[in-house]
């Protein structure tokens, strides 16, 4: 009984841990068991282990069309916002200019303000203008709110980077196009690429805002919640599963190369 | 070793320069030449100006007004990547993406030079860190980004290398070590140095000659010998060592010399030493070329009697004695204790002397304290 209370008391912290992880992993690893599922109709209960699910994953009418909307929309609103938020970064870490402490302030409000009144107001400002909704309105929309986002990711590594290393290229004959090139982007490329990881990211799950503008583009959140009353595939499961493991290999890769450009060999 | 990147040579010359932040002026008509192929120290406290000259030289900075030139080239709307100049940064700022190698061959790089590679490798090897080459700067002591970042700008065969409080970082073996290194090279290499420091003794033991600079202007130049033994301010005076100032006035002159009254004791001093507008002056004597004796025992020269011992440290190669004066002026003295004579005692009256060619005067008017209580070591 004693040696018992001694391990838990030992053990404790590492108890902790596996109770932490577990809350944040089970549904994973649910949406994971459950993409195995032998399924009829809805995917709620557990019915026998099957690969069919993983063998054809656009097995069921829709989802793979939903799911090549999502990429399409997030590699494009992530392409368009990493570049315009990027430059803000630049701009605001970079350079003293009249109006520099209000854009600060304005950049963040997107982010700051509730995701359903800002579709409201995007779906009020389309329908003046007459635009279609469908693709491109979502596709504006995800700029939208992702810019904020990439600004303030990128924004932090300017800031953590010592000028005097640029002021250092241009003493050694780089004019400002070098420099740039060879000094300032490669050590700010790192902050860029996280923030259009973030921004993909972002993109790809967003609900809220996507279903204000949408007309009648589906993505694979809209799929996924207009399925979820009827029965959810587990095609879903396998999506939302492969989805997060390829999200886990870039961390991992990204951790790897990471450790090789600061150790150096 | 070729010369590639030197389109200008010659004496570098500031001309009236003048930099303004604001109401504040950093460098305030500032003339001055500095001739090719010398070490040369802009020495003062912080915020004296040299950082922003040294800046403004290498043209990270814009002067307000005036002129910067090498030789007969003007360079002063010259962009910094323009300019036959560079600089080892006080942080270094080694590029911290780079390998050793590719931080030293950037500037060659960047001028289009054929043997980069034998070029880098001559220069690590002159600063003895030729297997570093593949390392990542992190990966390097202080000491040896030190040596790199030197590495990095000497290879490009600048007119002038500047160096920003070049060992600042460094700890105070180290900075010993890599001022010889430093003075080596620059013998070695033949190039322009122009080194800015607060630390008095660094500049001494590197540089032909020094300016010091005291809120935006040069207070005085010459030899490291010259600016010790005859400062014509109590600032340098002060800045340089240390000094006992005492307030006194010219009463007479006696051929080369002119007599100075001391609350009452007369001293002499070299005509060609004072620099005085006026008949008051700081007669100005070095601790260490004061003699202490016992009352009745002093030896010819420049006397004071009268003094008292009011503090007494022993350092081995020398005892520093706090010698009360008739007029209350605490006066230094060091003694070298090379003789074997058992230091004096706390509490003994003494008489002070010195040979009066030693002395100098400065102007009555300024500041007796004037640079010394400035603390070097604060940036």
């Amino acid at each position: 009984m004693k040696t018992l209370s001694r391990w838990f008391s030992r053990n404790l912290i590492r108890i902790y841990m596996v109770l932490g992880f577990g809350y944040l992993f089970v549904p994973v690893a649910y949406t994971f068991a459950f993409s195995f599922n032998d399924y009829i109709k809805s995917n709620l209960v557990w019915r026998g282990f099957t690969l069919n699910n993983w063998k054809q994953p656009c097995g069921v009418l829709d989802v793979c069309p939903a799911l090549g909307n999502s990429i399409k929309i997030g590699l494009l609103a992530t392409f368009i916002a990493t570049i315009l938020g990027t430059l803000i970064a630049f701009a605001l870490g970079r350079y003293a200019f009249r109006g520099r402490a209000v854009t600060n302030t304005l950049i963040f409000l997107p982010m700051a303000s509730p995701e359903l009144v800002l579709g409201a107001s995007l779906l009020t400002i389309f329908l003046n203008l007459g635009m279609n909704l469908g693709f491109w309105t979502i596709v504006i929309a995800h700029v939208m709110f992702c810019i904020s986002f990439v600004v303030v990711t990128v924004k932090a590594r300017i800031a953590s980077l010592d000028p005097r290393l640029e002021q250092a290229a241009m003493d050694l004959y780089a004019d400002e196009k070098e420099t740039f090139r060879r000094i300032t982007f490669p050590l700010v490329a790192p902050g860029i690429a996280g923030a259009a990881l973030l921004a993909f990211s972002l993109s790809f799950d967003d609900f809220i805002i996507t279903n204000f503008n949408s007309g009648t583009t589906i993505t694979f959140p809209l799929y996924v919640y207009t399925h979820a009353e009827r029965g959810l595939p587990a095609q879903a499961n396998v999506i939302g599963s492969a989805m997060f493991f390829l999200a886990l290999l870039i961390v991992v890769a990204g951790q790897i190369v990471g450790k090789k450009v600061k150790v150096g060999k | 070793m070729a010369d590639a990147s030197t389109s200008a040579k010659g004496d570098l010359k500031l001309t009236n320069i003048t930099k303004s932040f604001g109401d504040f002026k950093a460098v305030d008509d500032l003339t001055l030449t500095i001739p090719e192929g010398s070490f040369f120290a802009l020495l003062g406290p912080s915020g004296c100006g040299k950082t922003t000259t040294l800046r403004m030289i290498a043209g990270l900075e814009d002067p307000t007004s005036g002129k910067i030139s090498i030789g007969s080239t003007d360079i002063t709307n010259k962009r910094p990547y323009q300019r036959p100049v560079n600089t080892v940064f006080q942080n270094y700022a080694l590029f911290p993406h780079l390998t050793i190698f590719e931080n030293i061959a950037f500037g060659l790089r960047r001028r289009g030079i054929k043997d980069v590679k034998e070029q880098v490798d001559k220069v690590l090897n002159l600063v003895e860190l030729p297997h570093l080459a593949d390392r990542k700067p992190t990966q390097l002591s202080g000491g040896q980004q030190q040596r790199i970042a030197v590495a990095r700008a000497i290879v490009n065969r600048p007119a002038l290398l500047l160096l920003d409080e070049p060992l600042g970082a460094l700890d105070l073996k180290l900075r010993r070590q890599m001022q010889i290194e430093l003075k080596w090279i620059q013998t070695e290499v033949g190039l322009t140095f122009v080194h800015v420091t607060h630390d008095q003794e660094e500049a001494m033991t590197m540089a032909d000659t020094i300016a010091v600079m005291n809120e935006g202007r040069i207070e005085q130049m010459g030899s490291p010998a010259e600016l010790y033994d005859n400062p014509k301010t109590a600032f340098v005076a002060n800045f340089l060592g240390q000094s006992n100032l005492i307030q006194g006035t010219i009463v007479d002159s006696d051929g080369d010399y002119h007599v100075v009254d001391l609350f009452g004791q007369k001293a002499k001093v070299l005509k060609s030493r004072t620099h005085s507008k006026s008949n008051s002056v700081l007669y100005a004597i070095r601790p260490e070329k004061l003699r202490i004796d016992t009352e009745n025992n002093h030896r010819p020269g420049n006397v004071f009697t009268g003094g008292h011992i009011v503090d007494v440290s022993y350092i081995g190669v020398s005892t520093q004695y706090q010698v009360e004066m008739p007029w209350k002026q605490e006066i230094m003295v060091f003694e070298q204790n090379d003789d074997g004579i058992p230091p004096l005692d706390k509490g003994d009256e003494v008489t002070l002397s010195w040979e009066p060619a030693f002395s100098f005067a400065l102007d009555g008017a300024q500041d007796a304290t004037a640079g010394s209580e400035v603390n070097p070591e604060e940036e």
